[in-house]
């Protein structure tokens, strides 16, 4: 049974807030942001957020349509910058890949296979892997004999367990996950679950959002940006 | 076991994606032999006005079929998300843009390179002139890939910055057509074509050295 913690970003307060009495003092900050603040097309999509994102912590980003959560996660991961405030990453040298972001662009060429996809993505980050291990991977995430299919040719919820099954090619310290189960069949909702808890149980963190309530075993800090106007 | 550094492994995936598109591969080079194929046929086939013609015409062509081909630079990669990642990789953006357009000039200009002996038959050019030609595409069409990608890259987030990509380049590949045709001009004149190949050398060593990080910048704006 998840416990909770539900906090609004309240419009009128300006700020969301969230709360740390759940993270014990030896969990590590992975992530901080410090009053960051977002316009959009003369609209503010939030202003004055702080938050951390700790080892061991599950952060669930709830919101409507349009209330800022892509555009708060693409600050957060730094493809995007904040019109104030500052975001802080930890990254050590011991921990080359502080982070694993996966949007709603899934990073899949059309004409590359799944192999290759995933390839090319561990070999630009610098790891090395064998074929005989992604065909492995790829079976874990349900797609033996998808292996060699031009990613153009899956289905979207093929794709999107390609794109997921990233998260296994590197040890990062966070996995940022945008709608992670957009087109996934219930037991891939599932099997996304369980490999997010187990990260999240060794010591990773996992910020996502979701339009789903998360079936997850774990405490889920819950952080809900309101649709201003 | 698989050892590829992180930056060739962009090298690698580009050169992949580009031989396994061949109808791509072989348009630009198919649109510049149409075009120089097409031009004596229309003005007519007296070798003084073909010689006289033929520089600029093949300067034209090979700035038009750069810009045919230059749009698709990094559109797929950024519409599909593969940008995003690339961009928060360890590779260094502006790194990854530099090695990105060098597999474009390699697959887009290098094969109008080995094919110009032959166009330059076609026009009558002699053999001054056509070294002096080699010359300036050797150096000058780098620089055509290099400052295209920056435009390329400002343009590519939106959806239909074809039409702007053109505009913007258009006035920016003038004077780099200005100098290529007066160093072969000159060489058919028997005179020294060199202050006009440094001049254009000197242009590619400027935009090798600032290109990638404005094409790097770009791409950060358009993913904001």
């Amino acid at each position: 049974m998840n416990s909770k913690t539900h906090l609004a970003a309240k419009s009128t307060a300006n700020q969301a807030m969230l709360d740390n009495s759940t993270i014990t003092q030896d969990n590590k900050v992975l992530l901080s942001a410090q009053g960051i603040s977002c316009h959009k097309q003369d609209r503010v999509l939030f202003e004055d957020i702080s938050l951390t994102v700790s080892s061991g912590q599950l952060i669930h980003l709830l919101g409507p349509n349009g209330a800022g959560k892509t555009s708060l996660i693409r600050i957060l991961v730094g493809l995007s910058s904040p019109d104030s405030g500052t975001v802080t990453l930890s990254n050590s040298t011991s921990e080359p890949y502080p982070l694993i972001y996966l949007g709603h662009k899934l990073g899949l060429n059309k004409h590359l296979s799944s192999v290759e996809n995933l390839q090319f993505w561990a070999n630009m980050h610098g790891v090395v892997t064998t074929t005989d291990e992604l065909y492995l991977l790829l079976a874990r995430f349900n797609l033996v004999g998808l292996e060699d299919v031009p990613s153009g040719e899956l289905s979207a919820g093929q794709q999107r367990r390609v794109s997921l099954a990233r998260t296994q090619l590197l040890p990062a310290n966070i996995w940022v996950l945008d709608e992670p189960y957009t087109s996934l069949d219930i037991q891939g909702v599932t099997f996304i679950q369980e490999l997010i808890d187990d990260f999240v149980e060794s010591g990773g963190a996992v910020l996502m959002t979701s339009h789903q309530p998360l079936q997850s075993r774990l405490p889920v800090t819950d952080i809900t940006l309101e649709y201003r106007l | 076991m698989n050892t590829v550094s992180p930056i060739m492994s962009v090298m690698k995936r580009d050169l992949l994606l580009a031989f396994r598109q061949k109808a791509e591969l072989l348009q630009p080079l198919l649109f510049f032999v149409m075009v120089i194929t097409l031009f004596p046929l229309g003005i007519g086939p007296g070798p003084d006005t073909l010689q006289k013609i033929g520089p600029g015409v093949i300067w034209v062509a090979a700035i038009l079929s750069s810009l045919l081909g230059m749009d698709k630079l990094f559109r797929d990669d950024f519409n599909d998300g593969s940008l995003e990642q690339l961009q928060l990789s360890n590779i260094s953006l502006s790194w990854g843009m530099f090695v990105k357009v060098l597999v474009h000039w390699c697959v887009s200009f290098l094969p109008l390179l080995f094919i110009s002996p032959l166009l330059a038959l076609f026009l009558n050019l002699t053999t001054p002139m056509y070294w002096s030609l080699v010359f300036t595409l050797v150096l000058g069409t780098p620089l055509l890939s290099l400052v295209g990608a920056i435009a390329v890259a400002l343009t590519v987030g939106l959806q239909r910055g074809g039409v702007l990509l053109s505009l913007l380049l258009l006035p920016v590949f003038i004077p780099l057509l200005i100098f290529a045709t007066s160093a072969v001009e000159s060489a058919a004149l028997g005179l020294n074509y060199l202050p006009q190949i440094a001049i254009i050398g000197a242009m590619l060593c400027f935009a090798i050295a600032i290109t990638p990080f404005a094409i790097s910048y770009a791409i950060r704006v358009s993913h904001h």
